[in-house]
């Protein structure tokens, strides 16, 4: 079969399946639609946080990142799992325990303040929207990449399908849906770093591979890649450009902030007991270290093999570089579609791919004969064009596709559930009309979700400069306005209503001045010279998140203590036994 | 004993449990995979530089081991102190 057509069979062969799941778990109850009537399986449960929490930037441009950042991007790496093991131990179990719906909800019951849960509500609507455009604009991506459809159409058939399970079966539906999703994107992710694995080491493991030596060379892979990039004038692949200081913030803001996000919060709300929780913390970081694992694999080897293919030859030599006339199929595929591109600068007719931007490597690079960096690469393609690199069949490819899909899908999923029981159960059931009926809360919560899904496609498809930055950024607003809010309420008896607003108010707004000043307003001075403590807008998170326990801390000793129901409460949550 | 400070030495043995767990979290990711990354870096195992190893690997390995000894650990302290749902 021909390889669109296989990938159309696949792809609707995929939705079929959400679709199908997502009539069979329709929600009846607002249990149901919130939290899946808390009857997941913690295993299951552990899958469906898994595609929840790995969006389509987990899938498709995680190892690019990493191939192209070396040693940097274990910010990511670290920072994104390390956040489990607080999610696991500070906040899961007592959250379940609690036992309501949502995240706004915990923190206006415990700091006895409906303002609490509003500011609680904003918080969340500026994190989970910021996160789900981008969401959006990748599925509109993977659309236009896999099935030739412009950007807008893919993402209105991904709109219909995110509706159409997320409405009739809300978190229910999702849950389900997720877990069949994670399948999926797994097994695509898995198939082709298996094989370029083996082609590259024999190795067929590639979290082995990757300490592997290189076939027939004698060479261990890394110590050549170290080798070779820093011959192009490269840092080398292990060491890393970053200062120390912004790592550690970096990677600190990203664990908090992964432990600060409501869509994942909010799935350990949905299984049946405290035990569970803490059960389903540990599958959800089992299935997303198998990912994770594997794709500085994937980064590394597929680096190595972009370079090799560019640069066959000793560099520096004349005949050392490829001649663009005699590019590899792939080469050319992706070429057509802007991923790779060749601008022969120095009129040779070979590609030289090197870091043109290091000083120091200037005069050698002249010596050569260059004249700047020839190839063009988008770091996504380290993961789109794998199975073509490796010869894989067309159906491999054709999963890719439905793996980039899923991935998407699924976070879109979640986030627009929070965002729509936000609206439902914090603002309307809990401020506005606290006697609606639970038929119709059901019904606002399905009319909010669809209308997330129209603002969330909006902007997917007319992503504001702002939005678009600030994607990656929502962590550091998590981690520094809801996650210590949260902490203190189960950790500190004495945490009040007073110290936990002062405190997310501060934090998030400090987080958020100092990102916009720094990713809109003042572009230019986007750097260590002029960035506090040197620390970048990316780690800044970690310092707004030291300011609200500090200012939560400070502001709840000089008021009055929370009173004694409170304290109860706080007792309550930390005993797994239900207290009468 | 009441229940009162039963629950009080269930939380005390959570406490020092976590503690103790975060602690690790905190030397294997922070530590080993940033601060003190370029020392750990002189070892060499396999054909990986350990730090960077601890980096992109070993830390994701420790965090899952982490919550599997938090997991027992806690279903055990449940049930010293019959506290378990």
């Amino acid at each position: 079969m021909e390889l669109k057509t296989l990938t159309i069979t696949v792809v609707v062969l995929s939705f079929a399946l959400y679709i199908a799941i997502a009539i069979w778990s329709k929600a009846k109850s607002t249990g149901d639609f919130y939290i899946a009537g808390k009857g997941v399986n913690p295993i299951a449960n552990g899958m469906a946080t898994a595609a929840d929490w790995m969006s389509a930037a987990s899938f498709i441009s995680m190892a690019g990142i990493i191939a192209f950042a070396g040693y940097d991007a274990s910010v990511y790496l670290m920072g994104w799992t390390g956040g489990y093991v607080l999610l696991a131990l500070l906040l899961a179990p007592y959250l379940r325990k609690f036992g309501k719906f949502t995240v706004p909800q915990f923190i206006g019951d415990r700091y006895y303040s409906k303002t609490a849960r509003i500011v609680a509500v904003i918080c969340l609507i500026i994190i989970s929207f910021t996160y789900v455009a981008g969401q959006m604009r990748g599925v509109g991506i993977v659309f236009s990449r896999f099935l030739e459809v412009e950007i807008v159409t893919g993402l209105i058939i991904g709109m219909g399908i995110v509706f159409f399970y997320a409405v009739l079966g809300g978190m229910k539906g999702i849950t389900y849906t997720q877990v069949a999703q994670y399948c999926v994107l797994i097994f695509a992710y898995m198939v082709p770093a298996i094989f370029i694995s083996i082609q590259a080491t024999g190795n067929p493991v590639p979290q082995l591979a990757f300490g592997s030596e290189m076939t027939g060379e004698g060479m261990y892979l890394l110590t050549k890649l170290d080798n070779v990039v820093q011959s192009l004038g490269f840092t080398a692949y292990t060491d890393g450009a970053k200062s120390t200081v912004d790592m550690f913030f970096i990677t600190a803001a990203l664990m908090v902030g992964t432990a600060g996000l409501p869509h994942v919060i909010v799935r350990f709300f949905t299984v049946p007991k405290v035990a569970d929780a803490r059960k389903s913390a540990f599958w959800a970081l089992f299935f997303i270290t198998i990912l994770y694992t594997t794709a500085p694999a994937v980064g590394a080897l597929g680096r190595m093999n972009l370079i090799e293919t560019i640069q066959p030859g000793a560099v520096g030599s004349v005949a050392g570089n490829l001649e663009y006339s005699k590019k590899p199929d792939w080469f050319a595929t992706w070429e057509k579609t802007g991923l790779l591109a060749f601008d022969d600068k120095n009129g040779d007719g070979r590609i030289q791919y090197y870091n043109d931007k290091n000083q120091d490597f200037k005069a050698t690079a002249e010596s050569y004969g260059w004249q700047g960096n020839e190839l063009k690469v988008d770091r996504d393609i380290m993961v789109l064009a794998n199975p073509e690199i490796a010869q894989l069949p067309n159906w491999v490819i054709a999963l890719i596709a439905a793996g980039g899909i899923a991935a998407a899908l699924s976070t879109a999923a979640g986030l627009l559930l929070v965002i729509s029981a936000a609206i439902s159960h914090d603002l309307v059931k809990g401020m506005l009309m606290p006697s609606i009926s639970e038929k119709k809360e059901l019904m606002v919560g399905r009319v909010a979700a669809a209308f997330a899904i129209i603002v969330a496609g909006y902007l997917g498809a007319n992503p504001p400069g702002f939005v678009a930055q600030v994607v990656a950024l929502a962590f550091g607003l998590a981690a520094s306005s809801l996650f210590p809010a949260i902490l203190m309420g189960i950790f500190s008896k004495r945490a009040n209503k007073a110290g936990a607003i002062a405190g997310m108010v501060v934090g998030i707004v400090f987080t958020l001045s100092y990102i916009i000043y720094f990713k809109t307003l003042n572009v230019e001075l986007n750097n260590a010279e002029h960035w506090w403590f040197g620390i970048s807008p990316e780690g800044i998170g970690t310092l707004g998140m030291i300011l609200n326990f500090v200012v939560a801390f400070v502001v709840s000793k000089v008021t009055a203590p929370p009173p004694a129901e409170i304290q109860e409460l706080v007792e309550s949550i930390r005993i797994p036994k239900a207290t009468t | 004993m009441s229940t009162n400070s039963n629950h009080a030495n269930y939380w005390k043995a959570n406490l020092k449990l976590m503690g103790l767990l975060l602690s690790i979290w905190f030397i294997v990711s922070f530590l080993c995979g940033i601060v003190f990354v370029d020392e750990l870096n002189q070892i060499q195992f396999a054909g990986f530089k350990l730090g960077f190893w601890m980096a992109q690997q070993g830390a994701l390995y420790v965090f899952l081991i982490l919550i599997a000894v938090y997991v027992r650990g806690m279903n055990k302290l449940d049930k010293k102190f019959g506290v378990e749902e």
